[in-house]
This record gives C-alpha cells, sequence and structure tokens, in this order.
C-alpha cells in the first residue's frame, strides 16, 4: 500500500512529463492528419483526402523509398566498420579497452553540425583536401570531391554513426565467456572457425542492435542532406520540414510524419524482439 | 503477568501476486499468538519459507499485518511506519551507507534524532567500544571485513537504544570459526546491554547456543516455544524432533496404556514408555523418538534398558564419536552414536553385525504428528 | 594474454578510425589561430581576432546564452526526472514498471524531425510561442533517457535495502532518499547532467522547428555556414565548443569511473 503510493509520487512526474510533451503531441499529429487546411487551422473538419494524397503521391514513395535505402546502407555499412573496431578493443586491447573505447566516443559528443561543417570546408573546392594536393602538385584544378551528393550524404552519416553502432557491439563481445572459445580450440577449432562458429553468433544480438540503433533514426534525418545532401541526396526527412517550414501544410505533413512513425515503431518492435532493452542498458 | 517486550496477537500475513482469476495467495503468517519476555535472548527459528523473517518484519514495521495487531511495550503499533517504532534491525547484509565512515553510519539514527553533536560522538564511541571497534570510527565500510562490517552494523542499532534488537540471520555471511565467536561475543552484549533481542535463524545449533527462549516454526506457524533444554528433551512433534538436533523415529502400535507406562509394538517385540502428554488410544499408530546420542549398541538386552533388534548397515568414525547405522527389522534405519574411547565396556561393532539397540525409558519421547 | 603487437591489423585499423575522427577538429582548432579567412594551406601566422569577433558579435552572444539557459535548465529538469524514474524502476518492482521503461527509451530511437513537428503542433495548439524555452521543453524528453539509465545503472549496483536500513533508524521514506540515496548517486547525477547539457546544447534538428526567432547556439551556427566572411569567427567558434565538449565527456567518464561501486569496477 504504503509502497504503491511512493511508487506512484515517484513515476508520476516523468510519466505526465512524457505524456504530455510526448505522447499528447504525437496524439494531436494524428487528428491533424485528419483536418484541412494550413497549419491545420480548420478545426472542425474530418477528411481523408491527406491520406489519398499521400497514397497517391509517387513523389513521396520515392522519396520514402529512397530514405530507406539510404538508411539500410548507412546501417549496413556502419555495422560492418564498426564490428571489427568493436572486436579489437574487446579481444585485442587488453586494460585499455575502456579508455580506448571512451576515446572513439568522445568525437561523437562535440557538436554534429561543427564536425560535418568541417568536413565541407576540408573536401570542398576551396577547402583543405584540394588546396594540399594542388600545392602537392598531384593534381591541377581543385575538384568539389563528394561535396553536394547522396554519397556525400551516405558517407557522412556512417562517419557520425559508426563509434555508436561499436557500443553495443562491444558489449555483447565483452559479454562472451572466453571459457567458450577455449572450449571451442580445444574441440579442434581453427582461430577463424571458432570466430565464425561461436563468437560471431553470439555477438548478433549486439549487432542487431548496433544496426537498428543506426538506421532507425536516420530514417527520418534531414539535416545531413541540407548540408552536403544538394538535389539528389534530399532524403524523407526534408520532405516532412518542407510540409511544415515551407508548404505549411500541416496535415500533409502530419499524414507524412505518422507513415514514418509507423515504420519506425514496427522496426523497434523487432529490434525488441531480438535484443532485450536490460542487455542494452548495461553498459 | 509477564512482561512483554512484543506480543503478537492473532497475526495473519497473506502475500497476494497475479491479478484477476489467476491471485495466488501465500499464507507467510498464519494466526500467530507469540509474546517475546522483555530482557530475553529470544529467537525465531525454522527452515527456509517458514515464515520467521517476515514476522521480524512484521515487527520492524516493514510489513503490515492483513490481520490481528502487534504491540509493543504494551502499545499497538500495526498502524505506526517503522521509523518511529521504538525497534531497530541488524540486516543480513548489513545495509550500511557505503558513502559515509563508520562513525557516521553508527550516529545515522541519532542524527535524524536530532541528538546535539557531542552527545552523539559519545554515544558512538560507546557504541563501538561495545563492539570493540572502537578505533575504526574514519574508517569507510568498504575498507572493513566482513565480521567488521556486522559489528558496525550492531553498533549502529545499538546506539538508539531500542526498546527491541531485531537481527536477521546477521552471522549467515561469516566463515564457521568467525560465526561462533560472534554468537558467543553477540549473547554477552545482550546480557550486557539487558535490550530484548528477537533473533532470526535457520541454524538450530546457533538458536540453542544463544537463546534463552526459541520458538520454532514452519508454514507461518509456530510449533514449539520453550528454553533450549525442553526444546531438545522434550519435542513437540516430529517436525520440532527433527528440527532440532539429530532424531531417530520409530513406528509401534499402541498395546496397552497403565498409569506405569505405554507399551508399543513394534512388529514381535514390544518396548515400554512413559506415559505421553498427548492422547492415546489402543491400538493407534504412534511414532517414537529417541536421540542417537542416548542409543546404546548391545549384542543382548540386559536390565532396565528398552532394546529393539536389527543388524549393523554401516560404521561410520568422525574423531569424537563412531556413528551405527543399525538397520531395525521393521524396517527402519535409526543412527546411534557412541563416544569413542569413554569406557572400555563398550563394544565395537562391524557391518553386518546382529545387534540390539538400546536405551532407558525416559529417554523415549512419544510425539504428536 | 593475446597478442599485444603494436601494429597488429586491428591496432592499425582502429588508429586509423581515431585519426579521421580527430581530424576535423584538430584542423579546426589549428585553424582558428589562422590569419586568414580562408580555410587552406599554408598557414599565414597566428592570430587571436577570430576569437576576439566573436565577443564582438551580439547576435552570437545572445543564441550562446540561449543555449546555455536551454541546456542548463533542460538539464537540470531532465536528471530530476531521470532520477525519479530511476529509483522507482529499481527499487520497485510493480505494475507499471516496463511500460515506462519502454516509453521513456523510444526517445532514443525516433528521428528527432517527429518531435520537432509534434511539438510544433502543440505548442500551436495551446499557445505556447515558438522560443528557445519551446526548444528546451523539447530537449528534456530526449535527455530523459539518458539521464535514466545513467542512474540506474548506478542504484543497481548498490544494496536495495538501504532505505529500509535508514528507515529503521528513525528517516522517513524521502529522508532516506535524501539522505541515502542521493548522496550515494551523486556522480551519477553530475554525470547525467553533463550529458544531458552537451546534449541540448548541441541539438540542432528539433530546436530548428522551435526556437522561433530566439536563436540557439546550433541555429545561429547553421545560418551562418552561407557566409564565407563569417568562416573564420564561426572556425573559431567551434574550435572553442569542441574543446570545451571534449572535456567535459573527458571529466564526466573520470566521474564515472571513480564513482563505480566497488564491487563493478574493472
Amino acid at each position: 500500500m504504503e509502497n504503491r503510493r511512493r511508487f506512484a509520487s515517484l513515476i508520476g512526474p516523468p510519466s505526465l512529463y512524457l505524456f504530455l510533451l510526448f505522447l499528447l503531441p504525437l496524439g494531436l499529429m494524428l487528428v491533424y492528419s485528419f483536418r484541412a487546411g494550413i497549419s491545420g487551422e480548420a478545426h472542425d473538419t474530418f477528411t481523408l483526402d491527406n491520406y489519398r494524397s499521400f497514397l497517391t503521391n509517387s513523389h513521396f514513395h520515392r522519396l520514402l523509398w529512397r530514405s530507406a535505402l539510404i538508411s539500410l546502407t548507412i546501417a549496413i555499412i556502419s555495422s560492418l566498420l564498426a564490428y571489427p573496431l568493436a572486436y579489437y578493443l574487446v579481444f585485442q586491447a587488453g586494460r585499455n579497452r575502456i579508455t580506448l573505447m571512451t576515446l572513439l566516443i568522445i568525437p561523437t559528443w562535440t557538436s554534429y553540425l561543427l564536425r560535418i561543417f568541417a568536413w565541407k570546408l576540408i573536401l570542398g573546392s576551396s577547402g583543405l583536401l584540394n588546396s594540399l594536393l594542388l600545392l602537392l602538385g598531384v593534381i591541377e584544378k581543385a575538384s568539389p570531391i563528394l561535396i553536394y551528393s547522396r554519397s556525400a550524404v551516405i558517407v557522412t552519416l556512417i562517419y557520425v554513426w559508426v563509434p555508436f553502432v561499436v557500443l553495443p557491439i562491444f558489449a555483447a563481445l565483452g559479454r562472451i565467456d572466453r571459457n567458450l572459445l577455449e572450449a571451442a580450440a580445444d574441440l579442434g577449432c581453427k582461430p577463424w572457425e571458432a570466430f565464425l562458429r561461436v563468437t560471431l553468433p553470439l555477438s548478433l544480438p549486439g549487432v542487431a542492435a548496433g544496426f537498428f540503433f543506426a538506421f532507425i533514426p536516420t530514417l527520418g534525418e534531414f539535416v545531413t542532406p541540407l548540408l552536403v545532401g544538394g538535389a539528389s541526396g534530399q532524403m524523407y526527412g526534408n520532405l516532412i520540414q518542407d510540409q511544415f517550414m515551407r508548404a505549411l501544410n500541416w496535415p500533409m505533413g502530419s499524414v507524412m510524419s505518422l507513415a514514418m512513425l509507423v515504420a519506425v515503431l514496427t522496426l523497434v518492435f523487432i529490434l525488441t524482439r531480438i535484443s532485450s532493452v536490460s542487455d542494452l542498458v548495461e553498459i | 503477568m509477564t512482561d512483554y517486550a512484543v506480543e503478537l496477537r492473532n497475526v495473519t500475513k497473506v502475500f497476494v501476486s497475479g491479478r484477476g482469476a489467476k491471485t495466488d495467495e501465500v499464507y507467510a503468517v498464519k494466526d500467530m499468538n507469540l509474546g517475546i519476555p522483555t530482557g530475553q535472548f529470544f529467537t525465531l527459528l525454522g527452515p527456509s519459507g517458514c515464515g520467521k523473517t517476515t514476522t521480524l518484519r512484521l515487527i520492524a514495521g516493514f510489513e503490515t499485518p492483513s490481520s490481528g495487531e502487534i504491540y509493543i511495550q504494551g502499545k499497538p503499533v500495526s498502524r505506526i511506519p517503522p521509523n518511529e517504532r521504538p525497534v531497530n534491525t541488524v540486516f543480513q547484509n548489513y545495509a550500511l551507507f557505503p558513502h559515509t565512515n563508520v562513525a557516521r553510519n553508527v550516529a545515522f539514527g541519532l542524527a535524524i534524532k536530532r541528538v546535539p553533536p557531542d552527545e552523539q560522538e559519545r554515544l558512538v564511541k560507546e557504541a563501538l567500544e561495545l563492539v570493540q571497534l572502537a578505533d575504526m570510527g574514519r574508517r569507510m565500510p568498504s575498507q572493513l571485513s566482513g565480521g567488521q562490517q556486522q559489528r558496525v552494523a550492531l553498533a549502529r542499532a545499538l546506539v538508539n537504544q531500542p526498546a527491541v534488537l531485531l537481527l536477521d540471520e546477521p552471522l549467515g555471511a561469516l566463515d564457521l570459526k568467525l560465526r561462533k565467536a560472534m554468537q558467543i561475543e553477540l549473547k554477552h552484549i545482550q546480557e550486557q546491554v539487558g535490550i530484548t533481542f528477537v533473533y532470526v535463524t535457520h541454524d538450530q545449533e546457533e538458536a540453542l547456543t544463544m537463546s534463552d527462549y526459541i520458538a520454532v516454526m514452519n508454514f507461518g506457524l509456530v510449533l514449539q516455544l520453550g528454553d533450549p533444554a525442553t526444546l531438545y528433551k522434550k519435542p513437540a512433534n516430529k517436525f520440532v524432533a527433527d528440527f532440532i538436533g539429530e532424531s531417530n523415529f520409530i513406528q509401534g502400535k499402541v498395546e496397552s496404556i497403565t498409569k506405569k507406562g505405554i507399551r508399543l509394538r513394534v512388529l514381535d517385540e514390544v518396548i515400554t514408555a512413559p506415559v505421553a502428554d498427548i492422547n492415546m488410544t489402543m491400538g493407534q499408530n504412534a511414532t517414537f523418538t529417541i536421540r542417537p546420542e542416548k542409543m546404546m549398541l548391545k549384542t543382548r538386552q540386559r536390565g532396565s534398558t528398552e532394546a529393539l533388534s536389527g543388524s549393523v548397515q554401516d560404521v561410520v568414525y568422525i574423531g569424537t564419536d563412531t556413528r551405527y547405522i543399525v538397520s531395525l527389522r521393521s524396517g527402519e534405519s535409526v543412527v546411534v552414536r557412541v563416544q569413542n574411547g569413554c569406557s572400555p565396556d563398550v563394544e565395537q561393532f562391524n557391518r553386518g553385525d546382529q545387534v540390539k539397540v538400546a536405551w532407558l525409558p525416559e529417554d523415549v519421547r512419544i510425539l504428536a504428528d | 594474454m593475446s597478442d599485444r603487437k603494436l601494429a597488429s591489423p586491428g591496432s592499425i585499423y582502429f588508429l586509423l578510425v581515431c585519426l579521421l575522427l580527430y581530424t576535423p577538429i584538430v584542423l579546426l582548432i589549428i585553424f582558428s589561430f589562422n590569419n586568414s579567412t580562408s580555410l587552406v594551406f599554408p598557414l599565414k601566422g597566428f592570430t587571436l581576432q577570430w576569437y576576439v569577433m566573436i565577443f564582438k558579435n551580439p547576435e552570437l552572444l545572445k543564441a550562446v546564452g540561449n543555449s546555455l539557459m536551454i541546456g542548463f535548465g533542460s538539464s537540470l529538469v531532465a536528471t530530476i526526472l531521470g532520477t525519479m524514474g530511476a529509483i522507482a524502476i529499481v527499487r520497485f518492482k510493480l505494475a507499471g514498471r516496463s511500460t515506462f521503461l519502454a516509453v521513456s527509451a523510444l526517445p532514443l530511437v525516433i528521428p528527432y524531425v517527429i518531435f520537432g513537428v509534434s511539438l510544433l503542433i502543440l505548442f500551436n495548439e495551446i499557445g505556447i510561442k515558438l522560443s528557445a524555452f519551446a526548444a528546451g521543453l523539447a530537449h528534456v524528453i530526449i535527455s530523459i533517457p539518458y539521464a535514466l539509465l545513467i542512474i540506474s545503472s548506478r542504484l543497481v549496483g548498490f544494496p536495495d535495502n538501504l532505505e529500509e536500513a535508514a528507515m529503521d533508524l528513525g528517516a522517513s521514506y524521502w529522508g532516506a532518499l535524501l539522505r541515502v540515496t542521493i548522496p550515494i548517486c551523486s556522480p551519477a547525477l553530475l554525470a547525467a547532467f553533463l550529458l544531458c547539457f552537451t546534449i541540448s546544447f548541441d541539438e540542432y534538428a528539433i530546436a530548428s522547428f522551435l526556437v522561433g526567432t530566439d536563436a540557439t547556439l546550433p541555429v545561429y551556427l547553421f545560418s551562418q555556414l552561407r557566409f564565407p566572411t563569417r568562416l573564420p569567427m564561426v572556425v573559431a567558434l567551434a574550435a572553442i565548443l569542441m574543446s570545451v565538449t571534449m572535456m567535459v565527456m573527458l571529466f564526466t567518464e573520470w566521474l564515472r569511473r571513480i564513482g563505480q561501486s566497488p564491487a563493478r569496477k574493472g
């Protein structure tokens, strides 16, 4: 009795805040999706027009599909690049593994905008790399490498996400009982066999977690496309931003956001089936 | 009327889990009536899950009774929260506060009552001296050994001079030698301080060593209440007899009941037992119990002893004693403990020997089941 | 133990990645002192003029002020709410616990654009003006999961009956939390606060929707990226921000380390 009251007093305020500023807005967005008019001002309308538009607009679909592919590419490549890092840290770095892990993570906490900005400066046509190459006589004319394109978006986001993806893989690999590997060797496995048969399978929940951690949020990316995407690098998030900030068609934007939300929640659900939240908290 | 420090009247505690149709009710304590006399070392003894810890927590106030009432020093306390009861607890895991040193841990209760600082210092010093940790005030709990932490926990509780001190299996985490030393120390401290101690343990030897009174519990009920000697010599039922010390149980059929004794038939042999303090009827099946050390092995029955026939199954030498496991003709197994080297006319037996297991009539008890 | 050759493929790869991660930061810092308006080699002499320019720019300073305020405010709220939530989920095993954990962890994976637009709708409906404050309200939501995880991580390492022991000695439940639980969590509280501050301070996506005319630093920075003459000043600012963030993160990590309960060291 007393316990329940205390629990309620403790969990009440954060729950209330989350409800008012997280769940309620999502509910409102749902309501807005059925409205008409600029900024959803026509309060008494109920219409399915927005949904109809969304479902018939091939431009939207194309962009949604393109964004999904971009995010998928980013997630896959990040995971592939992150795995050897995590493996190195867990199995070869010895005592220093946590320090080195921290070293890897620190840059990711510095401003994301600034780092992308820095790379733009470095890779741009009047930027560092070009001037360096010109200086060294390697090239004769400056050229904008990888700026303002879909590849630029992909490369940039991979750059940002790899350290984040390392974390859950690092945790999963760290939890593997070394005795298992010794047992494998004892039973005749060569090192690469032991890796394929023991280490890799046991680390898969962590890999899955890292994969989804990179995949899900990047679905809604719009900042990176604005910075380095150019025309071909626009993503679904940019469309949404457009609807709200320029076209001022909030109902349409709501429908689009809801579509993405549904996709996100589905993916989150799949993620929870693969690895439990408590595993990830262990970090 | 006896002066009770703690009284439980018709106390029941039910734990309900699950929801709707699938609720599960566990009766941790069932209609318990218990009086704990003031100034005594009182122990709640029983196996895991018997309700002893729940009873302790009910007294402390961490659980509220589902029905019934608890009295501390004559006053009903069920509505009073734990921090207002004149009771302090020594926890099994010590629960020392890791972020402050020993002295401030001990002073915690005093600080809350806003005892003036110099008074606090004096009381803390006294308490630490009582538990023989006089110079450890500035150390942090993590720097102490298990035994030392336990003593800090004790000091922290005692310094508040509670009416009742509750101890929840405090010695469980210590190694054997330390545990035995602490048992004696705790007993001395209780005698010195004079506070009522309510001690919980599953270790019957520990209970017998330290207690003035023991309540043997199982399934949420008190099965027998008494001082160690009584419980040992006159267990009220099979559970108590089996739980405290070691016991042999033999089945027999009541053949006759006279003022001098009860005759019980075990297969083709008859033995006589003293009159029992429970009702017996003719032809009834009864269980009687004898302690292994009260049994003797003979080749023939002699004189005033009672005996049953059997053959030696196993001989185990344990330094101080020899244990014989004897299979009776009736099929039951009994353990006979013979002290080694005490008298020359104690015979040695081997496996397979046909023997008579004998005892003095007064060492038998007939049990209610 | 296993091979610790300095030049193993694993360590070379790791080094390479670290190089890639730190290069832009280091380069920015170097060029912030460079006496030139363009980011090209060769270096043209040491100057502090760009740093001085920062302090002469009222717009910039106002944006910094806004970011500091909402960073501080949102971290405070997120840390407090996260602490309450952490105590609730670690110490109590009651119904509602896992739902709460799930909902409070969701912001970790939901794209920020969704927060931006849904809150835009909410604030419009209930009449809250778009401002730095509005962005601050949003930042609490994205910070709560981090605070929650850091503090529960710490709480889990301690015996679960410390509050009971305190109450046994005379403290009320809330008194026990204040006298025992909170002090024990203090390194985690600070670490959580600092992490939430960093998140809020650098956050652009949500802020871009909610700040209105009240720019926060990232919003201001973004707007400056089109002006080439302002470039060096932005670079100097970037240098300051990144260095400060790195030092704060190092400090936080150090805190986390020393504060770990003895049973879980290493």
